[in-house]
């Protein structure tokens, strides 16, 4: 039996369990210095000086950086080149203005993390406050002179959306929002910079997400030449989108390594994470809805508010156009037309955090199907099975561009893994028990939600692999990992075709000294991509072991057969991988092969969350009961893996649904900067989450058939929480904004109305 | 503030000696004297409970206490758990289990749940959802990590 769909245990735990991990943190040279940011503490104003006298007299403080020192640093890019959002990049400090809480203004540099502290707290910075612009559905002010604060307007659009309206039974208004949240892996940033005296290079651990092109970026900033610049990724305390991109504070360090020729390290504090590092989500649907009698949605037209933040990060626009592109999801919607506005406010900028545009456009679409279902009479999951998206229109695509790529679902049956997820949950009788409880007085209800995830982001990857003579085999990839079991992935990929076991295989990922491109681990990219490279390369190296071994046993080749690491022949002739890699490396050359996998078009695994809740009306409190995944995965390469995604991926789905948000209040001031005030969910309050994987729909764009599962477990999260609120307060489309605080449910237990505040 | 003041405990087993600020957190000293970055610090505000260590059997977080605090205390921390290459069996069911994903809660939820399980070997399940509840993991749900420590817990008491 192959490696591929075994739930096997993971290579990469060992080091994890016993303390011996290396995270960004864990990395310390003699000599280093510590960097601590100075950050604006208001929402916006003109920087009009700052004074480091008093900081400078700290013992221990080698060097504090402003604007002038740095001048010359041309502002953070993005990973798309987009010139339509250049005048709104981040310089490495401000300049002239500061536009966000958080905002770093200086750096301090000294031999002591606790005395860089000290000395920060003594820089006196003088602002001279603005009023700030804090609500993106209002008139955008000037960002600059003669430059409005609407960093882009996408539009997106097929069908005729003008005859879907006139056609239609019913029109359906809904105003819906999904509040601002992030990531926050456990792990907060880090960067280490130092500059190696043999090589004179500058070497930086701490790497994340896009190692190769964070790499690029940095030099070009630096204007170093790129093979001056070493990234290397340690391990990563978790990423979600966030944690990897390029930002102010990855630059500074390593221009003080290059400057001072000194180490140079940087721990980020939570604090400064929840107001530095990207925040994501915070868009708000304006819908309006054309529906037929029979509940079909005719027409759908929407209009998105996207709070950017103060400035435009790495990602660039991905979250805003994948809520635009993704909004129809799994439905057939005939005519679709959605324009997003994607404003600057002054908050701390927003990037792509798991499962960006469809957590929360699955949101809106579900309130929306929903919706349908309350004006039409209908049943909820009836008005789903008729505007699913049935098999036989499969690969379905609306014309729709996103990122530059064609959005075409390769393959699914949405209808089937409806009916599958009802009986795997037992739907009737879950339904005959909650009207039970009902009757006996609680609140209590049920919903769900369908979605279309998007997967394996292209358009290139390649990897290496070598057999070694110790039996052995290491496999390099341009991949990243954020801790998700990218390691143990790959190497079953490898096993699959060597058998070789995935214990005596080495991947190596995150350096950029290693091998000379890659693209690393972002829109649930690496074992769709970087899986395909390593099945490719490991198939070569198949080829060439038979080749060796042919020579090696006197055999033709089409005699041999690879099999459990051994070269067999006819008449029990057999040469072990490991002789065979000895006698190539005895010949001069090692037994090495390349592999390379591109594509253009990205696979579309779908999904569906249930949720079961419980409404504590007194509290005001909502606690999750059960929750169930159905996911078509097209093919697991470890299914215990897999389930780990989508039930991580859930915690984290249940947490933006019910207890996380980015509050500000009206002078910008952000009200969620420590874990007191941004709340994680905890083990009381994550239920067991039932997962169903099937592999009905392998996708038609890779080899292997696999699609990704990195953001499924997010995606539908919301939105069937919302639903299973309504259905216990017995009041269709009462949840019109998550999260779903307990302030927020006072107010539509008490007030009967619904609330959307302007901002937090 | 360079007024720095003596401090003797023992980690799993081994007398340190260190020269620290009264202001310097345990985590720190672990961390940055002690040279054992196996404890790791998630939040430094006594939420996540990453940190967390065992001090005098207790479990702590080590960001909350000061490194002078602990003088003459014997602690214990994720680097002590295994002995040798056989790993401890919270450590095993963990692997087992995949509960664990980055990693980077892992020594603080492995030493909360020692701290747990011997004080109580017969934990109650009610009682153990309680207690893992006071750390935070962003990667895996929980659910995992709940398996794992009852597995470990089995095992313990069978040992």
């Amino acid at each position: 039996m192959g490696a591929i769909g075994q739930p096997l245990r993971r290579i990469e735990d060992r080091p994890l369990v016993t303390g011996r991990g290396r995270y960004a943190a864990d990395n310390n040279a003699p000599g280093q210095l510590h960097m601590r940011m100075v950050r604006s503490p208001v929402a916006f104003g003109r920087l009009r000086g700052v004074n480091l006298r008093a900081a400078r007299a700290v013992p221990g403080v080698a060097a504090i950086w402003t604007w002038e020192d740095v001048k010359e640093l041309p502002p953070i890019d993005f990973r798309v080149p987009n010139r339509e959002l250049e005048p709104f990049r981040q310089s490495v400090l401000a300049h002239n203005y500061v536009r966000y809480v958080g905002e770093p203004v200086a750096a301090v540099f000294a031999d002591d993390a606790y005395a860089a502290e000290d000395a920060a707290e003594l820089v006196e910075v003088d602002i001279d406050e603005l009023a700030p612009y804090l609500d993106p559905t209002m008139e955008p002010p000037e960002f600059m002179p003669g430059t409005r604060a609407e960093a882009a307007v996408l539009r997106k659009a097929c069908g005729d959306i003008d005859a879907a309206f006139s056609g239609a039974h019913a029109v359906i208004e809904l105003d819906l929002a999904v509040g601002r949240h992030t990531g926050t892996p456990l792990e907060t940033r880090g960067v280490f910079a130092r500059v190696d005296p043999a090589s004179g290079t500058l070497v930086v651990e701490g790497a994340a997400k896009a190692p190769h092109f964070n790499c690029k970026a940095i030099a070009g900033m630096m204007d170093l030449p790129l093979e001056m610049v070493r990234f290397h990724e340690g391990h990563v305390g978790g990423g979600f989108g966030i944690r990897g991109d390029v930002y102010p504070e990855d630059v500074l360090v390593c221009l003080c390594a290059w400057r001072l020729k000194r180490p140079v390290k940087w721990t980020e504090d939570r604090h400064e994470h929840l107001v530095a590092a990207n925040h994501s989500r915070d868009q708000r649907f304006r819908l309006r809805a054309a529906v037929g009698a029979d509940g079909m949605l005719l027409g759908l037209d929407a209009v998105i508010f996207s709070d950017q933040g103060a400035y435009a990060r790495t990602p660039g626009l991905t979250a805003p156009d994948m809520a635009c592109a993704m909004l129809p999801g799994p439905y057939l919607v005939p005519a679709y037309r959605a324009v997003a506005h994607v404003r600057l406010t002054n908050k701390t900028p927003a990037g792509t955090y798991r499962s960006p545009g469809r957590y929360e456009s699955t949101f809106a679409r579900e309130r929306l199907m929903d919706a349908i279902a309350a004006r039409t009479g209908l049943d909820g999951i009836e008005v789903r099975r008729r505007n699913l998206i049935p098999k036989s229109r499969m690969p379905f695509g609306r014309g729709i561009i996103s990122l530059g790529v064609s959005i075409e679902y390769d393959s699914g049956d949405y209808a089937g893994l409806l009916e599958r997820l009802l009986a795997s949950i037992e739907y009737p009788a879950l339904r005959a028990d909650l009207s039970r409880r009902k009757a006996a007085g609680e609140r209590v209800g049920f919903g769900l939600a369908c979605f279309v995830e998007k997967t394996g982001r292209g358009p290139a990857d390649r990897a290496l692999i070598e057999a070694r003579p110790d039996g052995s085999v290491e496999i390099v990839t341009g991949a990243a990992s954020g801790g998700q079991g990218v390691e143990t992935a790959m190497a079953q990929i490898a096993s699959d075709v060597l058998g070789v076991p995935i214990e005596r295989i080495n991947v190596v990922h995150g350096q950029t000294d290693r091998i000379d491109a890659g693209l690393g681990a972002f829109a649930s990219r690496v074992t769709v991509m970087t899986g395909c490279a390593v099945h490719a390369a490991a198939e070569a190296l198949r080829s060439k072991a038979i080749e060796t071994a042919a020579a090696a046993l006197a055999v033709a080749p089409d005699k041999l057969r690879l099999s459990q690491a051994v070269v067999h022949g006819p008449n029990g002739a057999s040469v072990s991988l490991a002789d065979v890699a000895a006698r190539s490396l005895a010949g001069g050359a090692p037994l090495a092969a390349e592999g390379r996998f591109r594509s253009d078009h990205m696979t579309y695994p779908y999904g569906i969350h249930a949720a079961v809740v419980r409404v504590d009306t007194g509290t005001c409190g909502v606690h999750v009961e059960r929750f169930a995944i159905a996911y078509d995965i097209g093919r697991a390469v470890n299914p215990m893996l897999v389930e780990g995604q989508l039930v991580g991926g859930a915690a984290q789905g249940l947490g933006g649904a019910l207890y996380e948000e980015f509050v500000y209040d009206e002078a910008g001031q952000p009200q969620a900067t420590t874990f007191a005030d941004y709340l994680i969910p905890t083990l009381a309050e994550v239920p067991p989450v039932q997962t169903l994987i099937t592999e009905d729909a392998p996708s038609l764009h890779n080899p292997l058939g696999i699609k990704g599962v990195g953001e499924a477990g997010l995606t539908g999260a919301g939105a069937a929480i919302a639903a299973a609120i309504d259905d216990a307060l017995e009041r269709p489309g009462a949840v019109t904004r998550l999260p779903v605080t307990p302030m927020r449910l006072h107010a539509l237990l008490n007030d009967g109305g619904r609330i959307i505040p302007a901002t937090g | 503030m360079n007024n720095t003041m003596p401090v003797r405990f023992k980690v799993n087993g081994k007398d340190y000696d260190i020269q620290v600020e009264p202001r310097r957190s345990l985590a720190d000293a672990l961390r940055e004297d002690c040279g054992l970055t196996g404890t790791h610090l998630g939040c430094e505000h006594g939420v996540c409970g990453t940190c967390t260590v065992l001090v005098d059997g207790q479990p702590v977080r080590a960001c909350l206490m000061f490194a002078v605090q602990a003088r003459g205390k014997s602690i214990r921390t994720v680097e002590g758990l295994a002995t040798g290459d056989k790993l401890h069996p919270l450590q095993e069911a963990f692997w087992a289990h995949h509960g664990l994903q980055c990693g980077f809660c892992t020594p603080g939820f492995l030493m909360l749940a020692l701290g747990a399980l011997e004080a109580e070997p017969d934990i109650s399940d009610e009682d153990l959802r309680h207690v893992l509840s006071s750390n935070l993991c962003r990667c895996t749900g929980y659910q995992n990590i709940l398996k794992a420590v009852r597995a470990a817990a089995r095992e313990m008491r069978g040992a």
